[in-house]
C-alpha cells in the first residue's frame, strides 16, 4: 500500500509534465463568456438598425434621423409620418422580428431535443399543417372553428399545425420509438400535408389556388397590433420556461444516456419542449404564412457564433431569427422598386448561399 | 461517512429480468469497489438502478450524506458531439438542477476537476475534436465535478492508454481517501482491480455471485467459473498479487 501511494503521488505530476503550463482554466471561460456576451450586444444592435432601415423604407421614404426621431419622440414629427411609422409600418416591421425570433428559437430546440440538424418546424411538418389549414379556409371556405373573418385563416392553420405536432407526440410516446423516427414521422406529415395541398388545388378554382400560393410564399404584410401581440405574448411565456431548462436542454446534446446520468429525465422534457415549440412554431407560420428557412439556418448560425451553451445559444437563435427577417424584410422592400416581393422567397434566396458560405467557410465542428 | 447498502434489488427493462436479489453489506465511504462481470452481466444496468433510472423491487439504502444528489454517474461514452468546450461540457455538469447564474465557486470546482484528471490544458478545445481517451477523462471530470458522495464508473479506463489508465485509477483511489468518497467502478481489467480496488462484487447474468475483499474474491475458481479463463494469481517480486492468465476456456 505505501509503495501504491507513492506512485498515485507521482502520476498527476508526470502527466502535467507532458503538457504545457496549464493556464487558468476559469479566466479563459470568463473572456469567452464576454465575448459571448458582445457577440449577443452586436446582434441586438444590428436588430435594432435593421429595424428603422425597415420602417423607414416603403412607398414615401423617410430618413432615418426621422424614424429615430418619431421612435423616442412621437410627439415631435408630422402626424403623417406618425401614423404611416406607427400604424402602419411598425406591426409589420415588429412581426418581422417575433416571427424570426419564434421560429428560430422553435428550430433551435427541435435540434436539440432531437440531436438532429435538419429538425425545424418546416422539416417537421408543423409549416406543411398550416399551409394546410389555411389553404382549407382560402379554397372552399372551410372553417375548423368560427372566428372573426381576419382570424379565420390563422385560426385553422394554427389548429392544424398543433394537429400535426400532437400527432407527432403521440406517435413518439409508443415505445420503441426513437428519435431518429420522430424526425421520419415529420418528414411523412411533410410529404402528406404536400400531397393533400395538390389534392386542393387541383379541385379549387384559379383564383382561390392564387390565394393558396400567395399564402404558402410568406407575408408579412398581414400583420396587424393585434395579431402582433398574440405572437410576442406566445413568445413571452414561452421563452422563460424554455430558459428554466437550459442547462438540461444543454445537456440533452451529449445524449439521452449522459444527459439522464446528470438527473436530466430525456423523454419528459422532449414531450415537454416540443409543444412549447410546435406553440411558438404554429402560431407564427399561422399569421404570416410558410417562411420555411430561418428555423432551419437561425439556430445553425447562433451555433456557429455562440456554441450550444442555452444561456447563449437561446437569445442568440432569437436574435439571428429576428435579424434574419427583418433584413428579409428590409430586400423584400428594395430589391424590386415598389413591390414587396413575399419574404418567404427572400429568406431562402439569400439565405442559402449566405448558409453555406458560413459553414462551408467555418474550420469548426458545426453540429 | 456515506454507506451505500444494496437490498435484495432488481431490476426489469418490461418484462423482461435484468438485475436480480442483488444483496451487499454496507460499502463504505473511502473505498474502491470493482463491479467485475463478463459481457451482459449487467454491470451498466446495476448502475442505472441504483441511479434510479430503472424500475425494479428491493431498496438502495444511502446513509450519512447530506447532499440531494448524493451520486454521479460516468455511463459508457457514446460519443456524442455537441458544440461546447471541455470547460463548458465539465461546468453544465455541475449545474445540473441549479440556477442558471454560474457563481465563481461553481467555477472554481471546474478548475479542480480538470486540474485533479490533468486535462485542464483542454478546457479550451471543443469536446466534438477530442480523441476517445480524452473524452473519457472528461467524462471523470463531468462526474467529479458534481462533489459527490459515491461516484459510479462504467468501464472508466477503456479508452485510456496504459499510462493514463494507472494514472486515472491512482488518482480515483487518493481521491477516494481524501474526500471520504465510495467509488465503484466496472471494470474489465481484472489486474487493475486487484492493484486498486478494496472490494469487488462478482455479478453475472444479473446475479451476485461473490463480493467481498479483492483478493479473496479474484481466484482461480471464479476466474474459471464466471469468466472462462484458466489463469492463476501469484506473487511478483514486490510480494503484489499479479494475474497470470493461461488460457480461455
Amino acid at each position: 500500500m505505501t509503495t501504491e501511494s507513492s506512485r498515485v503521488a507521482a502520476a498527476p505530476s508526470r502527466a502535467a509534465a507532458f503538457t504545457p503550463a496549464a493556464a487558468d482554466d476559469a479566466n479563459l471561460y470568463r473572456r469567452l463568456v464576454l465575448r459571448r456576451q458582445l457577440i449577443l450586444a452586436a446582434l441586438a444592435m444590428a436588430l435594432f438598425a435593421s429595424l428603422c432601415v425597415d420602417l423607414a423604407l416603403g412607398p414615401a421614404r423617410f430618413g432615418l434621423d426621422q424614424v429615430v426621431a418619431a421612435l423616442f419622440t412621437p410627439g415631435s414629427v408630422e402626424d403623417s409620418l406618425r401614423v404611416i411609422l406607427w400604424q402602419i409600418r411598425m406591426p409589420v416591421a415588429l412581426m418581422a422580428l417575433v416571427v424570426g425570433a419564434s421560429l428560430s428559437i422553435a428550430g433551435a430546440q427541435m435540434q436539440t431535443i432531437l440531436s438532429n440538424p435538419l429538425a425545424s418546424p418546416f422539416t417537421l411538418g408543423i409549416s406543411a399543417g398550416a399551409s394546410f389549414g389555411a389553404a382549407l379556409a382560402l379554397a372552399f371556405g372551410v372553417t375548423l372553428v368560427p372566428a372573426l373573418v381576419d382570424y379565420a385563416i390563422p385560426l385553422n392553420a394554427f389548429i392544424m399545425a398543433m394537429l400535426t405536432a400532437l400527432a407527432i407526440h403521440f406517435l413518439s410516446m409508443r415505445r420503441g420509438v426513437t428519435i431518429e423516427t420522430i424526425v421520419l414521422l415529420g418528414i411523412a406529415m411533410v410529404f402528406i400535408f404536400n400531397s393533400l395541398m395538390a389534392l386542393i388545388q387541383f379541385f379549387a378554382s384559379q383564383q382561390a389556388v392564387s390565394a393558396v400560393v400567395f399564402w404558402t410564399m410568406g407575408s408579412l404584410t398581414k400583420a396587424t397590433w393585434p395579431k402582433l401581440g398574440i405572437a410576442f405574448a406566445v413568445l413571452a411565456v414561452v421563452v422563460p420556461l424554455l430558459a428554466r431548462h437550459g442547462w438540461a436542454l444543454t445537456a440533452m446534446r451529449l445524449g439521452d444516456a449522459k444527459a439522464e446520468s446528470l438527473g436530466v429525465k430525456p423523454r419528459a422534457l422532449r414531450l415537454e419542449v416540443l409543444i412549447m415549440v410546435s406553440l411558438l412554431a404554429a402560431i407564427a407560420v399561422s399569421f404570416v404564412g410558410t417562411i420555411g428557412f430561418v428555423g432551419l439556418v437561425g439556430p445553425h448560425i447562433a451555433r456557429l457564433l455562440l456554441g450550444e451553451d442555452q444561456r447563449f445559444f437561446l437569445p442568440g437563435s432569437a436574435l439571428c431569427g429576428a435579424l434574419m427577417l427583418s433584413v428579409g424584410s428590409v430586400l423584400s422592400k428594395v430589391i424590386i422598386p415598389g413591390t414587396i416581393i413575399p419574404i418567404g422567397i427572400i429568406t431562402s434566396l439569400v439565405g442559402i448561399p449566405f448558409f453555406l458560405f458560413l459553414i462551408l467557410n467555418h474550420k469548426k465542428n458545426a453540429w | 461517512m456515506v454507506t451505500l447498502t444494496l437490498d435484495r434489488l432488481s431490476a426489469r427493462y418490461g418484462r423482461r429480468q435484468i438485475l436480480a436479489d442483488i444483496s451487499t453489506p454496507p460499502l463504505h465511504g473511502g473505498q474502491v469497489v470493482a463491479l467485475l462481470g463478463p459481457n451482459a452481466a449487467g454491470k451498466s444496468t446495476l448502475f442505472r438502478r441504483i441511479l434510479g433510472l430503472l424500475e425494479g423491487d428491493g431498496e438502495v439504502r444511502i446513509t450519512g450524506t447530506r447532499s440531494e444528489r448524493p451520486i454521479a454517474y460516468m455511463p459508457q461514452d457514446n460519443g456524442a458531439t455537441a458544440v461546447l468546450t471541455v470547460y463548458e461540457a465539465v461546468l453544465l455538469a455541475r449545474m445540473q438542477g441549479r440556477r442558471l447564474k454560474v457563481a465563481d465557486a461553481d467555477l472554481a470546482e471546474v478548475d479542480k476537476a480538470l486540474a485533479e484528471l490533468g486535462i485542464d490544458t483542454l478546457a479550451g478545445r471543443d469536446i466534438g475534436n477530442l480523441s476517445g481517451g480524452q473524452r473519457q477523462l472528461v467524462g471523470a471530470a463531468q462526474a467529479l465535478v458534481q462533489s459527490p458522495d459515491i461516484l459510479l464508473l462504467d468501464e472508466p479506463t477503456s479508452a485510456l492508454d496504459l499510462h493514463r489508465q494507472i494514472s486515472l485509477l491512482s488518482i480515483l483511489r487518493r481521491l477516494a481517501q481524501e474526500r471520504n468518497m465510495l467509488i465503484i467502478a466496472a471494470l474489465h481489467d481484472l489486474g487493475h482491480a486487484l492493484r486498486f480496488a478494496d472490494q469487488a462484487l462478482v455479478i453475472e447474468s444479473g446475479r451476485l455471485v461473490d463480493c467481498g475483499p479483492c483478493e479473496q474474491v479474484v481466484t482461480p475458481p471464479m476466474l474459471r467459473h464466471t469468466f472462462q479463463v484458466e489463469a492463476r494469481i501469484e506473487p511478483c517480486s514486490q510480494g503484489r498479487p499479479q494475474l497470470i492468465v493461461e488460457a480461455a476456456i
